[in-house]
């Protein structure tokens, strides 16, 4: 009896090692929540058209908790909410990580303030004098933005500084990244945003478009003066055609060019160009031009490695003209 | 005694009485207050997603559409994570536990190791998710695994485990180990034979608790990278084939229950708080079952012990 003990151990002690270098047909993806559902829902119809011959595993670290583990070729595809940093790039290239980057959706970042506000639209020099940091402690009321929206006290709402939505709002409005006033309420998860600014007759918050479409019935949304002079509120048609800026931003994936050489990742790469059109709308983001998608597909088969960022944060610009610009790796 | 005296006696005694109806009422408020808070929640819980506990919310996989979308690969992850926690946790705490109570010699270092013991218990479960990434991940290359997880959960209620084990072995009559060791028994027999035995409804309360606990933890198995969608189930333990078992299991990817809650709570869709409920509900009648079966066992077992 004793002896078939040890027998049966010593077998699950070799199961146990003789299995670890087993390798699947999967494709890991990791980073940032902004991208989540819609590499979620790619995710799951592609499965299911390869009836689980192909495994997909999308975790969420942050963008910048993605691209760590990107660089240390832990993942195949990066989701990222903003572009790859100068820093990410010199780990890619450290470790020898060559990478595309192809954008995959709109997020129009939208403003909203309580269906009692008086306020319907907004400059960005007005969101500056709000959020910037000097106006922390200092700007309280309504009034002191603009003298016509009362004296309401201003209450803010936000991301945390660890999201991609607040680094590139605070760079859109207050012209450099990650720069905002402390004293506002800050949260990573935009339902309790919503919450927030749904109770308080003067508040204002910013964040992701799918979480202002899912609660219109509780905020307002704000049109924001576009550098054209024009107020624009958000929606699919005004972010498509550019004039909802400067608060839309392209969202990407980066796909490893080794993981690419495998069948099953560029299997996944094709399938997400294909139908990332309509389960972006799907997800209640908005879709990028459908010769963008195309565009994407030509990169991979020119190899067109690298950023057309340089590691810069930007605002602003059209889709079209990132597509032409040079990449760099 | 004269009446003036009386009369001041049975005051004192009527005014001890209020302070006795006094706390009464305090220490029920004090227990509402608690019970209401989980009972609120709970009801909360049960309203928003009773709905949808059906068999297809079990049977299903994580998707982005919430009608669609099922808890199978949060639930069986979170058992399986469970098992390795089991598995690893309780051999390393008994015996621990044991030691320290048992053989350690009493001296500053054991000091040391009890102060310590009992300060881990305390530690934040987030530095336990750092200390894992680097030590089974990286340094063991276990990887983003569910052996990483219930190692890590492991770690995290190993404390439990020993001060546990630590209790139950004190609260055993001295009378047990005198005669045992009086006929001639030796330490190792006393331990094998009457201490263990004894004690293990207690240790089983400590294991179940600490289990409970490790049951409901996110952060240190985010820190370890658990991913969020996955729409697949580990390798079968058990296969046609020889040698029959295998372990492949241990090496796959995960998600457990709270990290596939809180997804569903960041969700912009109102459909999504729906899930969200009733994963919970489900948590929580996980850990309920858990303690009913330490309850059931240690019933048992104490009923087989006599001394």
């Amino acid at each position: 009896m004793r002896s078939m003990h040890k027998t049966v151990l010593a077998a699950a002690c070799f199961a146990l090692f003789a299995s670890a270098a087993h390798a699947d047909a999967i494709v890991k993806i990791d980073g940032s929540s902004t991208v989540y559902p819609i590499t979620e829902a790619v995710a799951e119809d592609f499965q299911k058209s390869t009836k689980g011959a192909v495994k997909v595993t999308v975790g969420i670290s942050g963008t910048g908790g993605g691209f760590k583990k990107f660089c240390r070729g832990e993942t195949d595809i990066s989701d990222a909410s903003r572009p790859i940093l100068k820093k990410e790039m010199d780990d890619c290239a450290k470790a020898g990580i060559k990478y595309y980057e192809l954008p995959v959706a709109f997020d129009a970042l939208t403003v909203v303030v309580n269906p009692k506000s008086k306020v319907s639209q907004l400059t960005v020099a007005q969101l500056k004098t709000m959020w910037e940091p000097a106006a922390q402690g200092k700007v309280t009321k309504w009034n002191q933005v603009d003298a016509s929206f009362g004296d309401a006290n201003l209450k803010l709402f936000g991301p945390g500084s660890d999201s991609g939505t607040f680094d590139y709002f605070t760079e859109a409005v207050n012209g450099k990244s990650k720069a905002s006033r402390g004293d506002y309420t800050a949260s990573e998860d935009d339902n309790v945003l919503v919450q927030g600014v749904a109770r308080d007759a003067g508040a204002i918050g910013y964040f992701g478009y799918a979480y202002y479409v899912e609660n219109k019935n509780k905020l307002k949304a704000v049109a924001i003066v576009n550098p054209k002079g024009k107020a624009v509120l958000p929606s699919e048609q005004a972010v498509i055609d550019g004039s909802y800026s400067p608060l839309s931003r392209p969202i990407f994936i980066y796909v490893n060019e080794k993981s690419l050489e495998k069948p099953e990742v560029r299997q996944f790469v094709e399938f997400y160009m294909k139908n990332a059109a309509a389960l972006t709308s799907e997800v209640k983001y908005v879709p990028l031009p459908a010769k963008a998608y195309t565009a994407n597909l030509e990169h991979i088969a020119k190899k067109k490695l690298g950023t057309v960022f340089g590691g810069e944060a930007d605002v602003g610009a059209t889709i079209e003209e990132l597509m032409s610009r040079e990449a760099k790796l | 005694m004269n009446q003036k005296e009386l009369a001041v006696i049975r005051g004192t005694i009527r005014s001890n009485r209020r302070l006795d109806i006094i706390f009464a009422v305090a220490g029920f408020i004090a227990l509402l207050v608690g019970v209401m808070a989980f009972v609120t929640l709970f009801a909360q819980m049960v309203y928003t997603g009773w709905e949808r506990l059906n068999p297809d919310f079990f049977m299903n996989f994580p998707s982005r559409r919430a009608a669609n979308a099922g808890i199978l690969s949060a639930w069986v992850g979170s058992l399986l994570v469970m098992l390795v926690t089991a598995v690893s946790a309780v051999p390393l705490g008994v015996a621990a536990g044991v030691y320290l109570e048992e053989y350690a010699p009493k001296n500053l270092i054991t000091d040391i190791i009890e102060i310590n013991v009992s300060n881990l218990a305390g530690v934040p479960s987030i530095v336990y998710g750092l200390l894992a990434l680097g030590v089974f991940v990286y340094a063991f290359g276990f990887g983003q695994s569910i052996l990483s997880a219930g190692l890590t959960l492991g770690l995290l209620i190993l404390p439990v485990v020993i001060v546990a084990t630590r209790e139950a072995l004190r609260s055993i009559p001295i009378h047990i180990r005198e005669g045992a060791y009086g006929v001639g028994a030796t330490r190792w027999q006393v331990v094998r034979d009457h201490l263990v035995p004894y004690s293990t409804p207690g240790i089983m309360t400590g294991v179940i608790i600490g289990m409970s606990r490790a049951i409901g933890e996110t952060a240190p198995i985010i820190t370890i990278g658990a991913l969020t969608f996955i729409a697949f189930l580990p390798p079968m333990p058990i296969s046609g084939t020889a040698p029959f078992v295998n372990f492949e299991w241990l090496w796959s990817g995960f998600t457990v229950m709270p990290i596939q809650m809180f997804n569903w709570t960041s969700r912009p869709e109102e459909a999504f708080q729906q899930n969200a409920a009733a994963a919970g509900l489900i948590l929580v009648f996980m850990t309920l079952m858990m303690n009913g079966v330490a309850i059931w066992l240690r019933y048992r077992l104490r009923k087989s012990i006599s001394w």
